[in-house]
Formats: structure tokens, C-alpha cells, sequence
């Protein structure tokens, strides 16, 4: 809450360095977000993504992994889903062919999880500079695929594949006013059954002992090879569904484009990063930057202020709460 | 320069490494520190030499108080130390590292350094090639440029850490003989060791410390027997105990060779029989551990078989290690043995190697609640590990091993432990011999060696004595051997 309270002072600085009023561009933020029941159910799109790489993040940080390849997971999920889409699109039936992309990403997401988790474990590659270098090519292959085989017929541009019909959307929950996307389910659920698994699963007590000491828990008798690997693969799975999300969701594009990503994976590093083991900090932290990400849309707008703003506090807010937790920690060391 | 260190006092949380140490050096003079590891030796020359601050206590240069902060104040009072491995830049010429560290300069007169570089050298006939980088030279050799540069950088005492621990023969005697060099010129030399042969034919004094205090000074010539006793000090208590029989082999190395950056262990023959204890005695760092974490399987030879029971099981993962029962309770009680942040009941479900999803957290505390009643721990089943005392650590990892064990590998059973649980936690490790384990411990204390084992091997950099009856050694004997008499 103080770093809450110390970020958006921060901000304010800032603002009125830019010439701008801060309590205008606050509240437009906020207006911007949750202003009308479609602005909310925009923010709502953005913060399923969020959730669920959250979610999967959730798994790799208890075991003491960053899995910074989760961009590249969730790059996989979106293009895995696309091709299946493709494939399916004439064929079955829209929701059979949707389940089937959902699996597809699932499994997209986590092979390349485990491609990461595999060079750590076995090529002696950090999981920081493999999940770069996958990230680099995940990203890459998007580009290839839409320029390329999957190009529409006649244009060669990378705006993206050819928008699918209405059929292969997810569905939105309507309870008027309000839209919800059903993917923001999807998120909550994944981010429920994670929590559940750290809590009491032996998976989960697992992981956070190889977190703890993976030396300590090699000698214990914790399988850490195998173990670390199913946190890869269940992380970047749940990467490679926020990926699917990105393509079928009510409000989402529907197609296939280069960056498709889109930062959530950084983003939910950054949650994970605040929110620690917690899972429901996890939940509301990813709100917010949901929220601030799309609320700061508006501020070109009416402002003439770059929508980067809301990046700024994001990042600030990461740096001020960490700050914070070393001068805490710093104090409570002098102390003793 | 004239040396003094007063009541030197510095604690490690509750470990008091320096407890009021004082000593004096006068000028052209080689000043031995002997003492077991963990004596407090690297602990009161880091102190001189300005990597950390004392708690208390004052050192004086020429009779006048200094305060020496940090190691480039230290070496502009004029001391100047070589630690155990050297610290110097693999990826960098001679000539770079040899200018490293001096002062006050944004261009280095490199033609000049070259020049002080093999003037000093050649004065006490080092070889050094000024254009060859860091990493083809031999830790003697690094030795030697580190010595060098601090002796370019002004330093009139010169402190040595475990100087000989990786050098060859000749370049020992290189060594010595440029000290003695130094010494003559007036140089104070600090040599830290723990072998008594290198101690009593450099050293004009010896200080001997023991458990962070000055247990006394020896000027040459020395009697060995003496500085033993001074080193390790002497319980001649032997307490009475059951003889066992021992049965079959639990488990052999045959021909076992182990090798790793520091150390070689070579063509090793060993077998600990059920029902037997085998003590591992020897200065730390002298094998005992790498042949501990072969027997566990946590390290592979790089020659020779290992059998558990008659099985071999050379070169196989160190799970199946532990489903043929052997288990290996490590020095480091956190981080290695425990896992520092869980509970004692996590620990229990960690080890349940049933088949299922879910922790049965229930069981699994009922289980912990057992045991720590079993076992006397102070603490309870939420308690996270770090949060016990070190004698309760020691109680949890015993209360943590499986039932029924082929062989059980410890690490300093009871070091740092009170007598109370020190005595508690060898009835438990003898309850299980008695049970048919064969235990394989290493110890510093000569005492607990001599009373528990009914064998001994001694290590020393690497080779290996023994077995030594435990009945039939002394505590003399003991402590020469570990010293490095008689390899």
C-alpha cells in the first residue's frame, strides 16, 4: 500500500514535470479502465493474459527460476493455436476446433518451456539467457509465418493473418451491464489450481524446496532434474494458453500477428516479482497493471501524453516496492 | 616494523572466532600460526589485514594504534596478504595483474612495472613470464606474482594463508627460502598453517591458537608432542564401550580414485562392515569429504568400484544410492542437510516416497510430532529448520533418516553441539550399529575419533593412513599423523 501510495507520488512528479496535470491523468487512467462497461471489459481482456503467465510464473519462482522464455511460451501458444484454428477452421465444429487450439497451445507453450528448463538442466545454459534467446525465436517465427506461409492471399504485410470468423471465438458472459470475457475464468481457475498445488500438492512442496536449496534437496532425494522440467512445461503451457487467449478472445484480434505477445509475459514476471508465493496478491497486483495498462490508453488521447505513462508507473511501482522490501530488510537487520 | 595485535576479539553470530587474542612480531622475524581448522588463524589475519574489522581489540605498528578498514589501507600501512587461493585475474597477463591494485595512477607505467616485475623475481629466483596470462600458470607460480606485487606495493609484513595446500615440492622450497630471504631484510612474515613439519623448520616462533584463543608460544627448536597438545589439547578420558562384532561388508570402495580442482585421492581400498564404526580423521580439506560424498554416491570415481552390500554400484545416480540404503548426513546442517525455510513437518512429507498428488499433511504431522518427541528437538512440527538451534538441526536430520540402513555416512556428527547432545546424538548413531548399520563418520575432535570408532583411517592432502586400530592409537599418535608425521 505505501509503495502504492509512494509510486503514484512519484508519478505525480513526473506529470507536472511533463506540464501535465497528475489528478487529470489519474483520473483518466482510472476512467479509462473502468469508466464504461466496455472500457472495463477491455481491461478485463488484458488481464487474463496477465493471470494466467502469472499463474504459470507462480510454479517457476517457488522452484527458484526466472523464467524470462515465458514471451517466447507464450508467443508458441498463439501460433500453435492459430495453425490449429487453421487447419480446423472448415472442418469440425467451432467449439471442438477451439478446444483443440486450447490444447494445442497447452502443449506449444510447454514443449518450449521444456526446451528452456532443458538447457539449464542439461546444456548448463541459465534459464535468463536461454529464455531470451527462445523469446528471440519464437518472435522471429511469427514474423516468418505471417509474411510467409500463413501471408493473406495478395497482401505481404506483417498487420497479421486473416482475422477468424466469429465461430472460433471464445465467449463473452454477459450479466448486464457488464461483458465478461470467459477467458478471465480460464485465468482465475489457473491461478486457483497453482495455488492449490503450492499449498498442498507434493509437487508444489517439491518445487519450493528446490527453491529453497536445491543442493540441500538433491541430497533429501527430490528428483530436481525431473521436477524442474514439469515447472517449465506447466508454466510455459499456462504461457501458451494466455498465447490462445491473445488469439480467441472475445475482444482480442483474432488473428496471428508479429508481437502478439505483447509485454504480458514481462508483465507478469513483474506480479510474480511483487506478489512473491501469494497467490491472491498475484490476482490483485495483475488487476491493477491490467487495469493501469489499459486505462493509460487514453491518455494520448485527451492529454497529448505518450500511453507509455502507464508503463513508467508500472515499472516505478516494481522499483519503489522492492525498494521498499530492501530497506525494510535493511532495518530490520540493523535492529538485530 | 614492529607487529602487535591486542585482545583481538571477533564473533561470527554466536561462534566466537578470535576471543582475545594478542601476539607480538618483531621485525625480520617468520612467525608461525598453527591451529586445527576453525582455530581462528585465517580469521586474525584477515583481521591484520584489513578484510574485516575486529569486534574489539587494537593492533599497533612501531608501538603506534592503526585502524586498518579495508585491504588498500592495509597494504598503505604495509601489509600485504596472500591468501589461500590466490586472488588475482586468470584472463589477464602477469604484467596486468601484477599492476593491479597500484595506486593512484591513470596510466600505468607499464616498461617500469616490467622491469620491478623481473628485478623482484629474479631477486628470489621466481620465474615469471611477465607476457604469459594468469590462467597458464601454476598456483605456485601465481603465489609467487602475488608476492611480488604486494612486495612493489610497499609491504613489510607479509601474510601467508595455507601458502603450500597446492604447490609443488620444489616450489616449497623456492618458497621458503625466499621468506627467509624477506625475513633477513627485515620483513615480518605471518605463515599460517596446520602442518607441523612446514611450521617447525621455517617459523622462529610458533603461536598456537585453539578455539578463536592463544593456547601458547613455542620458539624453535620444537617438540612435536608439545605442539600436538597444544594444538588439539588432550582429554585423557576413554570412556569404556561395548565390543561389537562386525558382519558382512556393508560397503567397499576397491581401488577408488577421486579427483577434483583441489585434490586427488588416489587407488583407495576401504570397506566398513555392518555393525561397525569407521572414523574419518585428518585437517579438513585432506580427502575426507570427497571419499564421504563417493561412498553416498554423490560424487563418481574417476576410477576404481563401489559396492553397497555386495552390489555394484559404481557410477549409478545417487537415488539409487539411497534406495540401497545408504544415507549421507552432510557438515552443512542447512542448505546441505536441511532445507533452510521448511518446516519440520515438510521435511517429513519430502521424504514420503509414496505415490500420490497430494501432501497428506495430516500424517505428515502427526509423523514430525512423533519425532520430535522421539528425538528430544526443541522446537514443533511448524517450526521452519533455520529456526533451531545447531544441536537441534543435528537431532531433526537424525530423526529424518530412513529406519533400516545398509551404511550411514556422517559429517561431523557433533560439531558445535554441547556435551549433552553430543552424547545423545552418538546413542542414537550407536543404537543403529547395533541394529547392523555400518557408520562412516569424519571428525576434527581426536577424542570423539579414539572413543566411538573401532577404526581410523587419517587423511592427509589426499593420502590416506591407515586403518588405524582406535583401541590400540593414541592421541599423540593421532594428532602426528593428521600433522602430516609420518606420510
Amino acid at each position: 500500500m505505501a509503495g502504492v501510495t509512494a509510486t503514484l507520488g512519484l508519478g505525480a512528479v513526473i506529470l507536472s514535470f511533463l506540464g501535465a496535470s497528475p489528478l487529470e491523468a489519474y483520473r483518466l487512467i482510472v476512467t479509462g479502465a473502468a469508466g464504461s462497461p466496455e472500457r472495463i471489459a477491455y481491461a478485463l481482456t488484458a488481464w487474463a493474459p496477465i493471470l494466467l503467465c502469472s499463474a504459470g510464473l507462480l510454479l517457476t519462482f517457488a522452484a527458484g527460476v526466472w523464467n524470462i522464455g515465458i514471451e517466447g511460451q507464450v508467443i508458441l501458444g498463439a501460433i500453435c493455436a492459430t495453425g490449429t484454428l487453421r487447419a480446423l477452421e472448415h472442418g469440425a465444429q467451432g467449439w471442438v476446433g477451439v478446444m483443440l487450439a486450447g490444447l494445442a497451445a497447452l502443449l506449444g507453450g510447454g514443449g518450449w518451456g521444456v526446451l528452456a528448463g532443458a538447457l539449464r538442466a542439461y546444456g548448463n545454459v541459465n534459464e535468463i539467457f536461454g529464455g531470451l534467446g527462445l523469446n528471440f525465436i519464437a518472435g522471429s517465427l511469427t514474423v516468418y509465418l505471417v509474411l510467409g506461409p500463413w501471408a493473406r492471399t495478395g497482401i505481404a504485410s506483417t498487420s497479421g493473418t486473416l482475422p477468424f470468423g466469429d465461430a472460433l471465438w471464445l465467449p463473452a458472459i454477459r450479466i448486464p451491464p457488464f461483458v465478461v470475457p470467459a477467458e478471465v475464468i480460464v485465468g482465475l481457475v489457473a491461478v486457483a489450481l497453482v495455488s492449490g498445488t503450492l499449498g498442498g500438492a507434493r509437487f508444489g512442496l517439491r518445487l519450493k524446496a528446490i527453491g529453497k536449496s536445491a543442493r540441500a534437496a538433491y541430497i533429501r532425494g527430490v528428483p530436481i532434474t525431473r521436477e524442474m522440467l514439469w515447472a517449465f512445461a506447466t508454466c510455459g503451457g499456462l504461457g501458451g494458453l494466455a498465447g490462445f487467449v491473445l488469439v480467441t478472445g472475445a475482444y482480442s484480434r483474432h488473428q496471428l500477428f508479429p508481437l502478439i505477445s505483447g509485454g504480458y509475459g514481462f508483465l507478469a514476471i513483474l506480479v510474480v516479482l511483487l506478489a512473491g508465493h501469494h497467490a491472491g496478491m498475484g490476482i490483485l497486483v495483475s488487476a491493477f497493471f491490467a487495469a493501469v495498462s489499459t486505462g493509460s490508453l487514453q491518455l494520448p488521447l485527451q492529454m497529448q501524453l505518450d500511453s507509455s505513462m502507464g508503463g513508467i508507473i508500472e515499472g516505478m511501482l516494481v522499483l519503489v516496492v522492492l525498494m521498499l522490501r530492501g530497506l525494510l530488510s535493511r532495518l530490520a537487520g540493523a535492529r538485530r | 616494523m614492529h607487529v602487535e595485535l591486542k585482545d583481538i576479539h571477533k564473533s561470527f553470530g554466536p561462534v566466537r572466532a578470535n576471543d582475545g587474542i594478542s601476539l607480538v612480531a618483531e621485525a625480520g622475524t617468520i612467525r608461525g600460526l598453527l591451529g586445527e581448522n576453525g582455530a581462528g588463524k585465517s580469521t586474525l589475519m584477515k583481521i591484520l589485514s584489513g578484510f574485516s574489522r575486529p569486534d574489539g581489540g587494537q593492533i599497533l605498528l612501531d608501538g603506534a594504534p592503526v585502524s586498518v578498514t579495508s585491504p588498500a589501507e592495509a597494504i598503505r600501512l604495509g601489509i600485504g596478504m596472500l591468501h589461500q587461493d590466490p586472488l588475482d585475474f586468470p584472463r589477464l597477463l602477469v604484467l596486468d595483474n601484477f599492476l593491479l591494485g597500484s595506486p593512484g595512477r591513470w596510466i600505468a607505467d607499464r616498461r617500469r612495472a616490467r622491469d620491478t616485475l623481473s628485478a623482484l623475481a629474479g631477486r628470489f629466483a621466481f620465474t615469471l613470464d611477465p607476457d604469459s596470462t594468469c590462467a597458464s600458470l601454476t598456483v605456485g607460480e601465481r603465489q609467487q606474482l602475488e608476492i611480488v606485487r604486494l612486495l612493489w606495493l610497499g609491504a613489510r609484513v607479509l601474510i601467508l594463508d595455507e601458502p603450500t595446500s597446492a604447490i609443488s615440492a620444489p616450489q616449497r622450497i623456492t618458497l621458503f627460502a625466499a621468506l627467509r630471504a624477506m625475513a633477513e631484510e627485515g620483513k615480518v612474515v605471518f605463515f599460517v598453517s596446520h602442518k607441523l613439519e612446514e611450521v617447525q623448520s621455517l617459523c622462529d616462533t610458533v603461536t598456537v591458537l585453539r578455539r578463536g584463543r592463544v593456547a601458547g608460544e613455542l620458539s624453535m627448536p620444537y617438540a612435536t608432542g608439545r605442539l600436538v597438545e597444544l594444538m588439539f589439547g588432550r582429554d585423557p578420558q576413554r570412556a569404556p564401550r561395548a565390543r561389537v562384532t562386525p558382519g558382512v561388508p556393508a560397503l567397499e570402495l576397491a581401488g577408488v580414485t577421486l579427483s577434483d580442482a583441489r585434490l586427488t585421492v588416489a587407488d583407495l581400498s576401504f570397506q566398513v562392515c555392518a555393525g561397525e564404526v569407521v572414523g574419518l580423521a585428518g585437517l579438513e580439506g585432506s580427502g575426507q569429504h570427497q571419499f564421504l560424498q563417493a561412498c553416498a554416491g554423490l560424487v563418481r570415481p574417476a576410477a576404481g568400484r563401489v559396492r553397497v552390500a555386495g552390489h555394484d554400484m559404481t557410477g549409478r545416480p545417487f537415488r539409487e544410492f539411497l534406495a540401497a540404503k545408504v544415507a549421507y548426513v552432510p557438515a552443512g546442517r542447512l542448505g546441505e542437510g536441511l532445507i533452510p525455510g521448511l518446516t519440520i513437518t515438510e521435511h517429513v512429507a519430502l521424504a514420503d516416497r509414496r505415490r500420490a498428488v497430494f501432501v497428506d499433511r495430516r500424517a505428515a504431522a502427526q509423523s514430525a510430532a512423533q519425532r520430535i518427541r522421539e528425538f528430544g528437538i526443541r522446537g514443533t512440527p511448524r517450526t521452519t529448520v533455520e529456526e533451531l538451534s545447531g544441536g537441534n538441526q543435528q537431532r531433526t536430520l537424525l530423526a529424518l533418516l530412513p529406519n533400516d540402513l545398509a551404511a550411514l555416512l556422517v559429517e561431523h556428527p557433533t560439531r558445535g553441539l554441547d556435551v549433552e547432545s553430543a552424547e545423545y546424538v552418538w546413542g542414537r548413531l550407536l543404537e543403529r550399529r547395533a541394529r547392523g548399520t555400518g557408520i562412516v563418520f569424519a571428525s576434527s575432535d581426536l577424542d570423539e575419533l579414539l572413543d566411538r570408532s573401532d577404526r581410523i583411517l587419517v587423511f592427509f592432502t589426499g593420502r590416506v593412513a591407515g586403518p588405524l586400530d582406535a583401541r590400540r592409537t593414541s592421541v599423540e599418535q593421532l594428532g602426528e599423523l593428521i600433522g602430516g608425521a609420518g606420510f
